[in-house]
């Protein structure tokens, strides 16, 4: 039992602690305020943001649906359920190309969009955002379903009868009882979009300071400049630490809810 | 005075079926008794629209509230007021916040609702509560703000859904007396549904009793007790208590 | 995902060297020295058996197979596998110690990187020559004429990013046109740029003239006159970490000699 444990321990710890060991500290400064690093750092950050954004304004209906969806048909609720939970299982490059078929110049709502305002969707930050939102919305919606279904209903009887509608009861009510999964959905949807890369560079493509995203800037800097690439990754190590760090066991209680 | 009840409440559910006329004059206190599972619960469910009537129908000073059909209004709209064995107060808001959310549900601004609410609760002698938790008040004081809470709406009918099971034994006289009260400053009506006669015999003018989906008999306490029109409602007056649930 | 095929398949390379050399030193002790006399064709030479690893460059990845199977029926018993991908990354890997017999790259700086670390077994030499061509989508959707067109910001374009041969290629074109190339995206290798043009995405691409006839009728090439003046060479070289070192130097060889025919039909320069 121990010797496995180890060697699973090592396996998980190992690559973080050589990334940390071999990170050029001293130059981390210098690097981090560089020409690579610094659009980069900004464009990851405030897209990872957006797309968190997009996410709870998309994500928190599509739960309450699914955390009220007890009387529906059992087979209707678990293809519902799977479509949800697709992009968690699925390899992001795969997501990238279905996203390049839906929205690309000659996808299926690309090409009637571009046809009738001339509005194209990859290579621009938008895209970005799209590509994040996708892989980062399971998250959010199976966190925030976990929190609702775990709201005692009779909170939301007490409301009803003092004269909240259903949407008031909603948003006064269940939703503030939900607030530690709401949060905790949109902090790993966050720090799923930040760590973003196959979907992004398959559909988003690849230009500083518009879609070069930290991991994207980090696999092109890999082969001339290391440096900056490492830098790049102790940054977005340190984010994923300090997320999981920060929501300890909460995520997966919501996750499992 | 407001709260004239006119009511028959049919509800089928499975094998449980709910077959009861209930009448309130203006201002009057009604206890519903019975054991568990005689439908005490899904009375008051029907009545504040939380469950809808499958037959039968709910009028409530002239208003049609349910025809077992299309005429259903559903619980906010109703004038009519729930308070559950447990309180069910809303933990993320303060007590304050509390007692004002059914006045901002109406329409009235936060500043306004606060002002009523602090009032309403001062009334009770529960003004030092306001700016706390419900995690941060007794059960007994839990039990009279949601009543202060359900009240400060003014509905015309007030159901309670034994209010006095969650208390400790030594307690429930002083709250008792507490809710006797309000319900005597109260314009509407009410029904009291409970296990414990003595409930009954504080707080209601007339008594109902409740088995299997039906009503056994009807009249004031002593009426019951001199002439019981069936072996279950000399068990029920005559042990208080005995089964300690909150019925079904 | 293309790390982690990478990694097993490097993980399976290394478990069979290893057992090849100890095959090798049981059996064939012949086999497994370096300076052993090998006939390029191989025919008359016994001594060839097991597999080599070649890592080539993405543009490649029709024409060595064809010549890897022309060679395994020539020398039953050997097997060559491929890796192909953006000749930088795969360059890095090599330096880095990836198990790899022989690395055919898309420009000469790329292979530099290898043989600056002492890690070709022989000098480099150069099999093929290939240039860029604009590809654009079959309809042409973006009114693409030639060169000057990608410093026209309302056109969708990609391009390779700085740091792979072909955009290398790509920044030199642009500064011999005096164009200033507004791109909308910086792709990390040949093949995603092809992609971007096949999808209708891009109006317009920076690839390799090999690319285009590869892609059949999906991209229509727009050839212009810098592509001359910025011709990458494509050397191939055994590498000295080779396991098998014979068979690496074997199937270099036969690359070079007989590679031409197939080259040429896919579209590439002679090599000069």
């Amino acid at each position: 039992m121990i010797a496995p444990a180890v060697v699973g321990g090592v396996l998980l710890a190992g690559p973080l602690v050589a990334l940390l060991v071999r990170a050029p500290w001293g130059e981390l400064g210098g690097l981090l305020a560089g020409p690579v690093v610094l659009p980069a750092l900004g464009l990851s950050f405030g897209t990872a943001f957006a797309s968190t954004v997009v996410c709870v304004v998309l994500g928190v209906p599509l739960a309450a649906v699914l955390a009220g969806s007890d009387g529906w048909p059992r087979l209707l609720t678990r293809v519902a359920r799977a479509v949800v939970a697709t992009p968690l299982v699925l390899p992001p490059v795969v997501g990238g190309i279905a996203l390049l078929l839906l929205l690309s110049r000659t996808g299926l709502l690309g090409r009637p969009l571009f046809a009738a305002f001339g509005i194209t969707i990859p290579f621009t930050t938008a895209a970005v955002v799209i590509a994040q939102a996708f892989v980062g919305l399971p998250f959010l919606v199976l966190s925030v379903e976990g929190a609702l279904r775990g709201v005692d209903p009779r909170f939301a009887v007490a409301a009803a009868t003092l004269g909240a509608s259903p949407w008031a009861t909603f948003l006064r009510v269940t939703l503030p009882l939900a607030a530690p999964g709401l949060a905790a959905g949109a902090v790993l949807s966050f720090a799923r979009a930040l760590g973003e890369f196959g979907a992004t560079i398959t559909f988003a493509g690849s230009l500083p300071g518009v879609t070069e995203t930290l991991p994207v800037a980090a696999y092109i800097a890999l082969t001339d400049d290391p440096g900056s690439a490492i830098a790049i990754a102790v940054v977005l190590v340190v984010v994923a630490l300090a997320v999981l760090l920060a929501l300890r066991e909460r995520w997966l209680t919501g996750l499992r809810a | 005075m407001t709260g004239a009840l006119e009511a028959r409440l049919g509800v089928r559910r499975g094998a449980f079926e709910l077959d009861a006329e209930l009448v309130l004059a203006p201002g009057t206190v009604l206890a519903v008794v019975g054991r568990n599972g005689a439908g005490k619960s899904t009375a008051l469910a029907t009545l504040a629209g939380i469950t809808p009537l499958s037959g039968g129908r709910i009028v409530l000073d002239g208003v049609l509230l349910d025809d077992g059909g299309r005429g259903f209004e559903p619980p906010e709209r109703r004038p009519v007021g729930l308070v559950l064995q447990q309180p069910a107060l809303f933990p993320h808001l303060t007590v304050l916040d509390n007692v004002a959310f059914g006045l901002r549900a109406a329409g009235a601004g936060r500043a306004d609702a606060r002002e009523q609410a602090q009032h309403a609760l001062e009334d009770q002698g529960l003004g030092d509560f306001t700016d706390r938790r419900p995690s941060q008040v007794s059960g007994g004081q839990a039990a009279r703000i949601a009543l202060v809470r359900a009240l400060v709406r003014r509905p015309a009918l007030l159901l309670l859904d034994e209010p006095l099971a969650a208390i400790d034994a030594e307690l429930r006289p002083a709250l008792r007396a507490s809710i006797r009260g309000v319900l005597d400053s109260f314009p509407g009506s009410a029904i009291v549904v409970t296990h414990d006669v003595a409930d009954a015999e504080a707080l209601a003018d007339e008594v109902v009793v409740l088995d299997s989906g039906r009503v056994l008999q009807r009249g004031p306490l002593a009426g019951l007790r001199a002439e019981p029109a069936d072996p279950v409602v000399t068990r029920l007056l005559a042990g208080a208590g005995q089964d300690g649930g909150s019925g079904g | 995902m293309t790390g982690i095929a990478r990694s097993q398949r490097i993980l399976l390379v290394a478990v069979l060297g290893v057992a090849g050399l100890a095959l090798a030193a049981c059996s064939e002790p012949r086999s497994a020295t370096p300076a052993a006399p090998v006939s390029p064709t191989g025919s008359s030479s016994p001594a060839l058996s097991g597999t080599i690893t070649v890592d080539a460059a993405a543009s490649l990845n029709t024409v060595l197979p064809k010549l890897a199977a022309a060679f395994g029926s020539a020398h039953p018993g050997t097997t060559v596998r491929f890796g192909f991908g953006g000749s930088s990354a795969l360059a890095a890997q090599i330096v880095a110690g990836a198990p790899v017999d022989v690395f055919a790259a898309a420009s000469t700086k790329t292979m530099g990187t290898v043989t600056g670390a002492k890690l070709a077994a022989a000098a480099p030499v150069t099999i093929a020559r290939n240039r860029l061509e604009i590809a654009v989508p079959p309809s042409n959707p973006g009114g693409i004429t030639g060169l000057q067109d990608f410093g026209t910001a309302s056109k969708t374009i990609v391009v390779c990013d700085r740091q792979v041969p072909c955009g290398t290629a790509a920044q030199q074109v642009f500064a011999l046109a005096g164009v200033a190339a507004k791109p909308d995206s910086y792709e990390p290798d040949v093949t995603s740029v092809l992609t971007k043009v096949e999808t209708g995405d891009a109006d317009a691409g920076l690839v390799y003239r090999t690319d285009v006839l590869a892609a059949g009728g999906k991209v229509k090439g727009i050839p212009f006159a810098q592509a001359a003046r910025a011709i990458t060479a494509y050397p191939i070289a055994p590498l000295s970490a080779s396991q098998n070192p014979a068979l690496a130097k074997a199937f270099t060889d036969y690359v070079v000699q007989h590679g031409a025919a197939d080259l040429t039909a896919a579209g590439f320069l002679p090599p000069r």
